[in-house]
């Protein structure tokens, strides 16, 4: 199968990149990791006349703390480098048990967590995990950058808040305000194949006390999900099992999944309410009692 | 023109890339929308990468770029302008075989061999960042390739052996 015919520019800079997208508008695509793109222009879903490669702009491949825990993720930071961060390990749990799950080792080698955003595939991993942390893309065009929170850039199945001339140049995770903890879960027949179900929770906690939560659900509805109900009920408590299967149901009953050949509605809702309480019972438990 | 000439577009606008394939140079001109799968197989001849699914599912066409596994099914041949590719033929040669490539013969790990030379490629790279994994590393490692025959259950077997080889 093949792409159908294009223009390709390589730009060694960020202001080529953002003059090119700026000459010709929606003409135009940014190819960064291309494990989602690529795939989509051979089989002809997606035709761009003109494709801007910024593989070789350099300085869009870091990811890096910022003061307070948060985390900054460049354009062409791949999956394989956040699987293998010596960064996220602690700091950020939640994208640290996300990042091996996403697609499979070959894949994540090429793939981008900004691409991902930017593909905003109900199924995709990432825009979970960055919901949950509440996160925001930064894009860049030559009017200027603008910061768009991730519940706000992702408006719909494979659609992303970005103007035509505008570049994903990096995701951001913001400060945390207390104790960071969280996990990503996630059911799928095999590994690379479209998640059946996928849960990512991110928790913040002075002395024990949920001062902030997120919870969001991959592959249970037309677009990545905010639990955000669910993630309040957990807000101001030390995750006793009670407010744990609240947050359960209340997420289950936001997902909005569909019958298919990977599962019920009913069975997705179900993992959704299990994959919740596994990850909040784990969190509770090496702070509880041992028993 | 008669029947048997193939059709050839003149007016498409080609690119010229210079790649390094198996650490030898070679220049091509290459429409823009060529795969580096195709590269390879038709403009080098190098047709021991395999292309599979063709839908970035089962890493037959897995190549190492820059020592990275890719699916080269995945990228664009222009992307590998000025950059390395290693293929099967490059991994070893008849008398001296990768210990990849004896591990895999040593311990029956194919059947067929449509998926061997992405599953070999993808097991150097696994043993360049891991040399001693465990079989559940194995496993994950090459999760990203699909072979139809073998249940994998020799596959591992055989990066073990290579992995044990490799630290003799």
């Amino acid at each position: 199968m093949y792409p159908s015919r294009f223009r390709y520019e390589a730009p060694r800079t960020l202001d080529e990149a953002l003059a090119l997208l700026a000459e010709h508008g929606d003409e135009a695509k940014i190819l960064a990791g291309g494990q989602s793109l690529v795939p989509m222009m051979k089989l002809r879903f997606a035709a761009p006349g003109v494709l801007v490669d910024i593989n070789n702009v350099a300085g869009l491949g870091f990811h890096e703390e910022t003061p307070g825990g948060g985390l900054r993720v460049g354009a062409l930071c791949r999956h394989v480098d956040l699987e293998h961060s010596t960064v996220l390990p602690g700091a950020q749990p939640t994208m640290a048990a996300a990042a091996p799950l996403v697609a499979d080792p070959i894949v994540r080698t090429r793939g981008t967590l900004v691409g991902s955003l930017c593909h905003a595939d109900p199924q995709g991993d990432w825009a979970s995990v960055m919901l949950a942390l509440g996160g925001s893309v930064v894009a860049a065009s030559r009017r200027g950058r603008r910061t768009i929170p991730v519940g706000e850039f992702v408006v719909g199945t494979f659609q992303n808040a970005l103007e035509h001339d505008e570049i994903a140049v990096e995701a951001v995770v913001p400060a945390a305000q207390g104790v960071r903890s969280g996990s990503y879960l996630k059911l799928e027949r095999r590994v690379g194949d479209f998640a059946t179900a996928g849960v990512a929770v991110a928790l913040e906690s002075v002395s024990g006390e949920i001062v902030r939560a997120g919870i969001a659900l991959t592959g249970v509805g037309p677009a990545t999900i905010a639990a955000t109900e669910a993630a309040q009920a957990l807000v101001g408590s030390t995750l006793d099992p009670d407010v744990v299967d609240r947050a359960a149901e209340l997420a289950a009953a936001v997902a909005r999944p569909r019958t298919d050949h990977r599962g019920t509605a009913d069975y997705k809702r179900h993992v959704v309410a299990t994959f919740v309480r596994r990850i909040l019972t784990a969190e509770r438990a090496p702070a509880g009692a041992a028993a | 023109m008669t029947a048997t000439e193939p059709v050839v577009e003149t007016d498409v606008p080609t690119r010229r890339i210079s790649v390094t394939v198996n650490g030898e140079r070679r220049v091509a001109d290459v429409e823009p929308r060529l795969l580096l799968a195709h590269l390879l197989r038709q403009g080098l001849a190098l047709t021991g990468t395999h292309v599979g699914c063709d839908t970035t599912n089962c890493g037959a066409c897995t190549v190492l770029y820059d020592g990275t596994p890719v699916k080269s099914c995945t990228m664009l041949a222009v992307q590998a302008d000025g950059h390395e590719v290693t293929t099967v033929e490059g991994l070893g040669t008849p008398s001296e075989l990768d210990p990849v490539q004896e591990g895999f013969a040593t311990e029956h790990g194919l059947q067929c061999g449509f998926c061997t030379p992405g599953m070999m490629l993808a097991a150097r790279a696994l043993l360049d960042r891991n040399p001693d994994p465990s079989e559940d590393e194995i496993r994950w490692g090459l999760s990203g390739n699909l072979c139809r025959c073998t249940g994998y259950q020799n596959i591992v077997k055989a990066v073990r052996w290579a992995a044990e080889k490799e630290a003799k």
